[in-house]
């Protein structure tokens, strides 16, 4: 495989990692509102993340400076042209922080139940806002010829983009439902059971709606599909692990139900990019302006570099998160320590 | 105000909020590493116990480091697409090997360490905050190359490939190994270790002057006031030195900016403390004669390039990087003093923990370390201006042309905003674990009984039955 391939694949790999893992953590703030009735709760669901988030999130900073190494022009081309929208994405992502670090720190109630509705709204808005800006990217872009575009707040929030949103949103808190049947206890543990099969539902409608929507009105991915009929294996193997993930679910079998959960989240983001590869930012200017994996790369020189630094680093990082994740595996104890 | 300035401005702005917490974490991470390994050499508790108290610091200065970290990652692609564009072949690889080989290394077991206190045994604790540490002495490595890289650039070609010119690598070696990067590391690390050692005095000095953890306080001074002290003394006569001869061999004219040299010459004096004249072009203060000649080239006779010898419009902003180079030096300077003195009561006279002044100099030191830190931060970089890459692409050239000056002037609102609540928070959380002190010395059965090999810990297995989780 060439090069440039090697590095949309892996760059799909990155994007899959940072929402198959920070994903459930979002996806445990969004839910948190609906599930928890009191202060043991809210620190149940805080203490079910509490070891992993801070890893779960360097993903998002791996993203961002693979795509600078790998794809520069990209890098410049969609952060630059999503200004507004980069910007609010990283106040969010700094106001979740601290309220997950800030809320155990006073007993006062008001306090608390301050920080718990900024974790809520936070993991809420970054999972809206990067559903948002996958819709605008698979969409395509006004890029000019000199490969900068400038799209306001306003501009990218169209009902395609805002309908990834949403099945961002369904996803991410299935995903985290099901995260969550695995580490908490008692009645949060009856009403998450309760809630997991629902969401499974709302998810599978969402996502096949998005789905028909993105091949009926989309014409570059469609043809893609078209002409390379064997990526459609993508999308029948997501199908295939989502209805899995359903039966397991009803078996109670959740440790297997958040490994198919994570596998069909991985696909749905190789049924993306398979759909768009060879293309990372559609112009929907001129096709001739489209940032592709052969114009906005690195030089051979520097991937070749990147390829080595990967295959020497990402087997340690599945050994740290893999330890990580068994280290902390059962279910959540509260003690003095904890959030 | 131009566009460019406020890209500066918010670049300036968030990277110095930032750079506030990587280097208490190194330092702290350094101390963190001692008291483990003495919690590992001898059963006393208080080692352990220091380790802990000092860990839920560590915790909530990582989480600063991480939140503020982020916004870095971007922004090069949100205010300077045209240098992410030039640069990315060289500059994001930098990027992303941190990425890969540091914040997973990190991320991974700061967990770990955190819970560490309640969960692993000594061996086992040291051994995670040993991998956490290492992860940000790599962070350090990576990002220093980076910067480095833009102070003396080396190991590329420039060509056109039909997106504008762009800076390609033609060896990662070179590029990664400039000649600034040895000398511009240690002398960071060295700041770094400094700032850890002043937080701990800090806190240690405090308690003393409340009469609080008094033992412990006095334990905590033993390792950081000596390590403070050779580390000061170091960093102005080795490190330092090193650093200021890099960047009169490479980069002379922000040497002759930083000295407040206008004019070339022979015999050129090192000024201690005074001014700079922009529109005469003269510097006046405390001076020593011959002496910057002498530490540039060991002799007075040795001829210092004066700012005369180049463009115009390559000066750097004199008046500035003269007061924040200057501010620096001084702080080391007093460093080295306040650490000889604190010393010097200690081991001669025996009562440093009774002299009161003396404590309240060392609850400040960690302001001042701060100060010196940032000041030279800012001399390195304000001091490569005009350029954003040496004497290859201006900083005039680099920001992002689709971006207004209005949308940059509304997030610079954000970010103080922002900035000044998490800075805040942070002071008002840092304070309340601080006053709430140590937590009680654990018993050497309850820590001996902690898992403390890898099969135990994965097993949640404690050593006696009874003990541990």
């Amino acid at each position: 495989m060439e090069l440039n391939t090697l590095w949309f694949v892996l760059y799909v790999g990155i994007i899959a990692g940072y929402v198959i893992l920070d994903g459930f953590d979002l996806g445990v703030g969004i839910l948190s509102p609906f599930i928890s009735r009191n202060d043991r709760d809210h620190r149940m669901l805080l203490n079910a993340i509490g070891p992993v988030w801070d890893g779960n999130e360097v993903w998002l900073v791996l993203g961002g400076g693979a795509l600078f190494a790998a794809f520069p022009l990209v890098y410049a081309s969609l952060f630059s042209g999503f200004y507004m929208a980069m910007m609010l994405v990283l106040l969010v992502l700094i106001l979740r922080t601290i309220a997950i670090e800030f809320r155990s720190q006073r007993h006062s109630t008001r306090w608390r139940t301050t920080w718990d509705w900024f974790f809520f709204a936070s993991s809420l808005g970054i999972t809206v806002l990067l559903g948002v800006a996958l819709g605008n990217v698979i969409r395509g872009v006004a890029i000019d010829a000199d490969a900068n575009m400038s799209v306001n707040l306003v501009d990218l929030l169209n009902p395609y983009s805002l309908a990834v949103g949403v099945a961002a949103v369904a996803m991410l808190s299935l995903h985290g439902g099901i995260f969550l049947t695995l580490k908490v206890d008692g009645d949060l543990l009856t009403r998450v059971e309760r809630l997991v099969p629902k969401l499974m539902v709302g998810f599978f409608v969402v996502m096949t709606g998005l789905m028909a929507w993105t091949l009926l009105l989309n014409s570059e991915v469609a043809g893609r599909y078209r002409d390379r009929v064997w990526i459609a294996a993508f999308p029948v193997l997501a199908l295939i692990a989502a209805v899995s993930a359903w039966r397991l679910i009803l078996r109670r079998n959740y440790l297997s139900a958040f490994v198919a959960s994570a596998t069909m989240i991985g696909l749905l983001l190789a049924t993306v990019g398979a759909g768009m590869y060879p293309v990372l930012l559609p112009s929907s200017t001129d096709a001739a302006y489209d940032l592709t994996v052969h114009n906005a790369a690195s030089a051979p020189e520097t991937l070749t570099v990147m390829t080595v630094i990967a295959v020497i680093g990402i087997p340690f990082v599945f050994i740290y998160t893999a330890g990580v994740y068994f280290f902390f595996r059962g279910r959540v104890v509260l003690d003095e320590e904890s959030y | 105000m131009s566009t460019e300035l406020l890209h500066r401005i918010q670049f300036g702005l968030t990277i110095s909020f930032h750079f506030i917490f990587p280097p208490m974490s190194l330092g702290l991470g350094l101390l963190l590493i001692i008291f483990g390994v003495q919690s590992v050499r001898s059963r006393d508790p208080k080692w352990r116990q220091l380790a802990m108290f000092w860990t839920k610091v560590y915790g909530l200065i990582f989480a600063m480091g991480v939140a503020t970290g982020l916004v870095q990652e971007f922004q090069f692609g949100t205010n300077w697409s045209m240098y992410s564009r030039y640069v990315g072949n060289i500059f994001g690889s930098l990027l992303a090997a941190e990425g890969i080989f540091a914040f997973m290394l990190e991320g991974g077991f700061l967990g770990l360490m955190l819970a560490g206190g309640q969960r692993l045994g000594n061996k086992l604790w040291l051994f995670a905050t040993t991998m956490v540490v290492a992860g940000a002495t790599f962070s350090a490595t990576w990002i220093i190359m980076a910067n480095s890289w833009m102070q003396t650039p080396q190991g590329f070609e420039l060509r056109d490939e039909g997106r504008g010119t762009q800076a390609f690598m033609t060896s990662f070696r070179e590029v990664v190994f400039t000649p600034s990067f040895g000398p511009r590391f240690w002398h960071t690390m060295v700041a770094s270790w400094m700032i850890g050692c002043s937080l701990v005095m800090s806190v240690a000095a405090f308690y003393l002057l409340r009469r609080r953890h008094i033992e412990l306080s006095k334990t905590m001074m033993r390792v950081a006031l000596p390590l403070f002290t050779v580390l000061a003394i170091l960093q102005v006569t080795v490190f330092g030195a090193n650093q200021a001869t890099e960047v009169a061999t490479n980069q002379p004219e922000k040497l002759a900016a930083l000295e407040g040299v206008y004019q070339t010459g022979d015999c050129v004096p090192m000024t201690i403390f005074g001014r700079t004249d922009p529109t005469a072009q003269t510097t006046s203060g405390l001076q020593i004669p011959c002496m910057l000649s002498l530490l540039v080239g060991k002799s007075p006779s040795t001829k210092v390039q004066g700012l005369d010898d180049f463009d115009r419009d390559t000066w750097p902003n004199v008046s500035v990087v003269f007061q924040t180079y200057h501010l620096m030096i001084n702080l080391g300077m007093l460093f080295v003093a306040i650490g000889g003195l604190g010393c010097l009561l200690w081991w001669w006279k025996r009562k440093l923990w009774e002299q009161r002044w003396m404590l309240w100099i060392f609850v400040s030191t960690i302001v001042l370390a701060q100060l010196a830190t940032l000041t030279g931060w800012w001399t390195a970089e304000i001091g490569r201006q005009p350029w954003i890459v040496w004497q290859l692409l201006r900083t005039s050239d680099a920001y992002s042309p689709n971006v207004s000056a209005a949308q940059v002037a509304t997030t610079i609102g954000m970010f103080v905003v922002l900035y000044a609540i998490v800075g805040g928070v942070f002071l008002f959380l840092l304070d309340k674990i601080i006053k709430a002190g140590p937590p009680e010395p654990p018993s050497v059965d309850d820590i001996e009984s902690l898992p403390d090999t890898w099969s135990e810990a994965f097993q949640h297995r404690s050593r006696v039955s009874g003990g541990g989780r």
